[in-house]
């Protein structure tokens, strides 16, 4: 069988759950092929399989296309942290974290307390009149696109969320399937923000700005002191990368055109 | 959405980014089941600038999400390989950085 590294290692043998960085790239051809549990993806003869060894299964058929074009653009080697989309597959199906349904929603929710275009600064005066101008109206949006209240502040205790602004948000997420809720709980994680996450979701703002808004401090003391391309760069990529693939995920996992239900254990 | 750019400019983008993605070279990129796809879904839907239906504004915005991805993962790889790929200097070129070279010690260290 074809995994994409080592499974579980266990004590003494480093970390549980995290395959190679790099591996040489030991198959032609790759395909895909539907079977019982969804589309598989085909390493040659041999069929992949999850870090945790079971059978890779993927409920749509688009997104199995990407996956399999992730393991097809590998060159010489597998380079594996480019690979995002086969991550997120693997999260869905093993679950190596262990949360169910409402752990992830919550865990997806806590993130409003603490949203990046809530947190606002005082100073300098500029970066603040940014991020009045550049964060009130996603704020604004949700608020309205949710009928909630959110608001900002420039505490250090970060805004304070009404229970009942949270509540609207679990039970809009309750309607996500599992697969489609490890993608939105990556984003969130990625962007550091519920709201641009959902602006997202919603196809409300691009990846691009969605990423723009996220760094936007970064992106005012790269204007004033210039950009470091090993550095700042490199992150912008990574995570310009991560939150695509997350997004593209959510909404390939939610389309019920090409979701067979059974497979997605809510 | 004004921002998402023309669904010409992005089907364009994406078979771009799909023909630097093919890592096999005995097969044209024509051929990947990504161009297929994505070729097939263009033409299904024929996405247009004008605001019609959901399936559209879903596929215009899926579709610009995909070429984001292809894009930041490549331009991350080659970043990855011109600043972080190369691994150490060995202890001959570090001195050399300097100007120096590393002593010939005939019978090893002491």
């Amino acid at each position: 069988p074809a995994d994409a590294g080592s499974g579980p290692v266990g004590p003494g043998g480093g970390r549980a759950y995290a395959p190679p960085a790099e591996r040489k790239r030991f198959y032609q051809n790759v395909s895909i092929s539907q079977g019982e549990g969804g589309f598989e993806i085909n390493l040659d003869h041999r069929k992949l399989k999850t870090p945790q060894g079971k059978l890779f299964t993927v409920p749509s058929e688009a997104l199995a296309i990407a996956v399999a074009t992730e393991w097809d653009s590998q060159k010489d080697t597998i380079k594996f942290y480019t690979m995002h989309l086969t991550t997120l597959c693997n999260t869905a199906l093993d679950n190596p974290t262990q949360r169910n349904k409402m752990q992830l929603i919550c865990a997806a929710v806590k993130f409003l307390e603490t949203d990046t275009v809530c947190y606002r600064v005082e100073e300098p005066a500029a970066l603040a009149e940014l991020q009045r101008n550049e964060w009130d109206p996603v704020v604004a949006w949700a608020e309205k696109r949710y009928n909630v209240a959110i608001g900002s502040s420039t505490s250090f205790l970060g805004p304070n969320i009404p229970a009942s602004t949270k509540e609207t948000f679990v039970s809009h997420l309750a309607s996500y399937n599992m697969w489609a809720l490890q993608g939105i709980e990556y984003v969130i994680t990625q962007l550091k923000s519920l709201i641009l996450s959902m602006g997202l979701i919603d196809r409300h703002i691009t990846v691009e700005k969605a990423v723009l808004l996220s760094r936007l401090e970064e992106e005012y003391q790269i204007q004033r002191w210039g950009s470091v391309e090993w550095a700042h760069e490199y992150d912008l990529c990574e995570l310009r990368a991560r939150t695509a693939a997350g997004t593209l995920f959510v909404h390939l996992c939610s389309e019920s055109s090409t979701v067979k239900h059974k497979l997605l254990q809510d | 959405m004004a921002a998402l750019g023309s669904p010409l400019r992005i089907l364009r983008g994406l078979l771009r980014e799909l023909r630097h993605a093919n890592g096999r070279a005995d097969r044209p990129y024509r051929n990947m089941p990504a161009y297929q796809h994505v070729v097939a879904a263009f033409r299904a839907h024929r996405v247009t600038s004008e605001k019609l239906c959901r399936a559209q504004q879903e596929l215009h915005f899926q579709a610009a999400t995909y070429l984001c991805l292809l894009r930041s993962v490549r331009e991350y790889g080659a970043l990855h390989q011109e600043y972080h790929g190369k691994g150490e200097r060995s202890p001959e070129e570090v001195a050399g950085l300097v100007g120096f070279r590393l002593p010939q010690q005939p019978g090893g260290k002491g």
